[in-house]
């Protein structure tokens, strides 16, 4: 079976890419939020939870820049969301056979 | 259109504002100025880098109703009037005080 | 220059924006902000709504440097000397994003879906993005 690495940019209270890939994706895949995507990272929204409960099968990480950019650096963002330079945003492209985008 | 300074071409659009303000100097502002007909003066360096600390915090070019405003607060109200903002830039304090600070089109401006 | 920059504009209209995409993703917070900040310019009476994602555009701390575009959140803080003075923001929506005021860029009123619906209906014009 592929490891598919699954792009979201959307926010998950804006569109329902977020709850589309979390439906679709399967365990052992990873989840890398990038632009407003990264609103998903929130610790203390109320997609939190959403997000909590698919860290068993599942592996989060965000876009540094772009959670910088929306100022999201001095709010808690939720643990075990990995936060990735884009350096890392390449290092996990490569690791993974394919790469799925929900736009 | 460009501007040739210090062996330098600088781009601007069709009305002479700069497309890139990064790479504005006040060596530019002056060449800018000249084509404005303005010869440059320190009151009119004054409101240029008014403009341009402004723009620096806000991010925006001031609407000349609000640049008034501004500079009347800041540099006192016998320079924050139009009559001696249009004197220094008769076509428009906003508009020929930004491009010769190199910033874009005031917002608010048609 | 047109004498109602002096005197004041003829007619005045409540012009309200409201606010509900987040602000990088797309280009709708930055395209109306701008419109709200020209038909300020023009003296007309303005209320600014930050609702879902909407409140994002208000986050303070955004550093937009890494992604190459315009950190237009201090944008904002200008509203003041456009004299819009009347901004909203809704309450749910700020919480259900684990915000509060605190975090915003500048001050703003937070009120109820109930009272922002009260606020809507007193509007001659009202701008959507």
């Amino acid at each position: 079976m592929s490891h598919i690495l699954h792009l979201v940019n959307k926010s998950p209270t804006e569109r329902n890419g977020f709850d589309t890939c979390l439906r679709m994706a399967k365990p052992g895949d990873s989840v890398l939020m990038i632009e407003d995507g990264v609103y998903a990272a929130l610790a203390n929204a109320d997609f939190a939870k959403t997000i909590i409960g698919s860290m068993n099968d599942l592996s989060f990480y965000a876009l540094g820049p772009d959670i910088t950019a929306r100022g999201l650096n001095d709010v808690p963002l939720i643990e075990d969301v990995h936060v990735v330079d884009y350096e890392g945003f390449v290092d996990l492209v490569t690791e993974t056979d394919v790469t799925q985008s929900w736009l | 259109m460009a501007y040739e300074c210090n062996g330098t071409t600088v781009e601007a659009d069709e009305e002479g504002y700069l497309t890139d303000i990064s790479l504005w100097n006040p060596e530019l502002a002056a060449l800018i100025a000249v084509g404005e007909n303005i010869e440059m003066g320190d009151d009119h360096w004054e409101v240029v880098n008014f403009l341009r600390d402004y723009y620096e915090e806000y991010q925006i070019a001031p609407a000349v109703r609000v640049l008034t405003k501004v500079i009347k607060k800041t540099l006192g109200a016998d320079k924050g009037n139009s009559k001696y903002l249009y004197e220094l830039f008769p076509y428009g304090p906003a508009k020929q005080a930004c491009k010769i600070a190199g910033l874009p089109k005031p917002t608010g401006c048609i | 220059m047109e004498e109602w920059e002096e005197e004041g504009p003829e007619i005045v209209k409540k012009f309200l924006y409201v606010n509900r995409r987040a602000p990088y993703g797309t280009i709708y917070a930055l395209e109306c902000l701008e419109v709200a900040l020209i038909t300020a310019a023009f003296d007309q009476e303005e209320s600014l709504i930050f609702m879902d994602d909407g409140v994002f555009q208000l986050k303070k701390n955004q550093d937009s440097s890494d992604i190459g575009m315009k950190n237009f959140s201090k944008t904002y803080r200008a509203l003041d000397d456009y004299d819009v003075e009347r901004i909203y923001v809704e309450k749910e929506s700020l919480e259900a994003r684990g915000l509060t005021a605190d975090d915003l860029i500048i001050p703003v009123e937070v009120l109820s879906s109930e009272e922002l619906r009260e606020i809507i209906d007193k509007q001659d014009v009202v701008i959507s993005s």
